[in-house]
């Protein structure tokens, strides 16, 4: 079962079993967003608190497959305590790694909400972004996830906590007026 | 009928399913997925080409032959279909719809707001599908009719203790005939007579039963049952309502457009009779064909022949499973008897029913993981999703063989 070891790397299996940063910082003053992906009821809320240009904290909860909960494990320790500029730095490298496959299937829209569970729609810069080759050397760890776009229908899991820190950070930064 | 049916040959049936040929990552296709769709055999692909290349018309319309070739087919399909599920007046009591789901909503929805207002009672259960839910709900919201529910007991099984209570005062009682996650046959003979002593209407939702067990609408004596084509090895876009005649001919049309009026006028309009009241637009004629040619084949292998055979099945798959992982496999529903059908929801160990199915993915094993459409249940079950095994007459002991040596795999790779 050589692509079955591919997605389930012993690194996923130990963030799926050892979450780090669990649990949720209280909001405010920390940012809190919640993210759901309703084909398999994976859901996430990611709390994040923001000073001085830097990811101070941030921790996870809410339950799911292995690879959505270990995605959101492994993306807590490569951002927290991190400066704005590198964090978004590592969103982009990690999205770029994950839109190899997912930029072939197409905008959809669930429940009339824009979907901010592509790649495509939570940046921008998503043309620009599909001839870039991911430096995965720069990510450490997070290079264990390449194996999930190899199942494209996965992908949405691995995505749904980053889904969920892109909207948090754009929101921080961003505050709607 | 006290004759027991004969053993059903499950490698000829194989054979005329094209699709259980195929591989799946090198591996040949084991499909336990019948509760979400069926395959089709040959039969039921080969009626529907043949339609399209002799006889499309559109229906109702034409006076040219093959127009009345075409509404001789479709309206035979409605007598088959009726005929099948014991409709005691087929060319009043069945309507095509586009599957169960619009089936439920046309009574809830016509029907509904004909008969609902603020305080009025429909009874559901727990265990209902969202297609018998959210319908409901929908009223609920729109004009306050409160909603009661017949509890899930620890078995899977309606808790019937409180029946009389809950549908005392109630004008309907809408129930499932066999759980599309826990696979418990409800005793829905039994109910519809309890919600008739109370002066309710029943409608069931047949969507599982009528693939799988003799379904006879007199006999239990439900006033509407709904069903899909594609989970009884017919096509997707076929649907149908049975409803008491009497009952459907008071009832105001659910869409409305051409094919469900007797006169137009600038200013009103008059409804046709059903059932054609019920079908606006051009219908799915060819699915009707291949819904016709699904229930033939049906009728010919035999409804008691394939619940016999489901009915072993479901048992060899529980015992395997208990025998080859015990605890670490928890069984959702009843265990195996005349009161459950081959829909077999598990939780293996506290690997998550998407990883689970991705393991049995590379095994070639379809099953499904997630909520199956019945959130309310999985809540009281206490778990977000299960996987979910489902089995159907193509279906044989080596698919569950397979089943088990995916979920061993599953059991190493998770440790």
């Amino acid at each position: 079962m050589p692509d079955l070891e591919d997605l389930y790397r012993e690194i996923i299996l130990d963030h799926y079993r050892s979450p780090r940063n669990r649990g949720e910082l209280p909001a405010p003053p920390a940012h809190r967003v919640e993210g759901y992906n309703p084909l398999c009821g994976d859901e996430v809320i990611v709390t994040i608190e923001v000073a001085d240009g830097t990811l101070t904290d941030i921790k996870v909860a809410g339950q799911g497959c292995s690879i959505s909960q270990s995605s959101a494990s492994l993306m807590s320790g490569a951002v927290k305590g991190r400066p704005l500029d590198e964090v978004h730095r590592t969103i982009r490298t990690f999205k770029a790694m994950m839109s190899i496959h997912e930029a072939t299937l197409g905008d959809d829209v669930e429940d009339g909400e824009p979907d901010t569970t592509s790649p495509v729609a939570a940046n921008g810069h998503a043309a620009a972004e599909e001839t870039v080759v991911p430096d995965l050397e720069s990510i450490g760890e997070l290079a264990a996830l390449q194996g999930v776009v190899k199942f494209p229908v996965r992908i949405k899991c691995a995505t749904l906590s980053w889904n969920a820190l892109v909207q948090g950070l754009r929101e921080v930064e961003q505050p709607a007026t | 009928m006290t004759t027991r049916p004969g053993p059903l040959d499950v490698e000829v049936v194989r054979k005329d399913f094209p699709l259980l040929s195929r591989t799946v990552h090198g591996r040949p296709v084991v499909y336990l997925d019948s509760a979400s769709s069926s395959e089709q055999p040959r039969q039921v692909l080969a009626a529907m080409d043949h339609y399209y290349e002799t006889t499309h018309a559109n229906v109702h319309r034409g006076v040219y032959a093959m127009a009345e070739e075409a509404t001789r087919l479709y309206e035979l399909t409605r007598t088959k279909v009726g005929r099948f599920i014991g409709a005691t007046d087929p060319e009043r009591e069945i309507v095509f719809t586009k599957n169960a789901t619009e089936s439920l909503n046309l009574v809830a929805h016509s029907w509904g707001r004909t008969n609902l207002s603020s305080g009025d009672v429909v009874v559901l259960t727990e265990m209902e599908h969202h297609a018998n839910l959210v319908p409901w709900l929908m009223l609920a919201e729109e004009r306050g009719v409160e909603l009661r529910y017949i509890p899930v007991d620890g078995h899977g099984r309606l808790d019937l203790s409180d029946l009389d209570r809950l549908l005392d005062g109630a004008k309907l009682l809408g129930v499932t005939a066999m759980s599309n996650v826990l696979g418990t046959i409800t005793p829905l003979a039994e109910l519809a007579a309890a919600a008739h002593r109370a002066g309710a209407l029943v409608v069931a939702d047949g969507a599982q039963s009528v693939p799988h067990l003799p379904v006879d609408v007199a006999e239990l004596g439900v006033d509407f049952l709904a069903f899909s084509a594609h989970k009884a090895l017919g096509p997707t876009g076929i649907g149908v309502l049975f409803g008491r005649a009497d009952l459907l001919a008071a009832m105001p049309p659910f869409l409305g457009g051409g094919g469900m009026i007797l006169d137009v006028r600038l200013d009103r309009f008059l409804a046709a009779e059903p059932p054609h009241r019920f079908e606006a637009g051009t219908p799915p004629i060819a699915e009707a064909v291949g819904l016709s040619a699904a229930v033939d084949y049906l009728s010919a292998v035999g409804m008691p022949t394939i619940r016999a055979h489901e009915l072993e099945l479901t048992a060899y798959a529980l015992g395997q499973l208990q025998d080859h992982f015990g605890d670490d496999c928890r069984v959702f529903g009843p265990p195996a008897g005349t009161d459950r059908g081959g829909v077999i929801s598990i939780a293996f160990r506290d690997v998550h029913p998407h990883d689970l199915a991705q393991v049995l993915d590379q095994f070639a094993v379809c099953v499904r993981p997630g909520h199956h459409c019945a959130k309310p249940l999985m809540r009281k079950l206490g778990v977000p999703a299960t996987a979910r095994a489902s089995l159907a007459l193509y279906n044989d002991r080596h698919d569950v063989d397979v089943l088990i040596e995916g979920l061993t795999e599953a059991g190493r790779l998770f440790g």
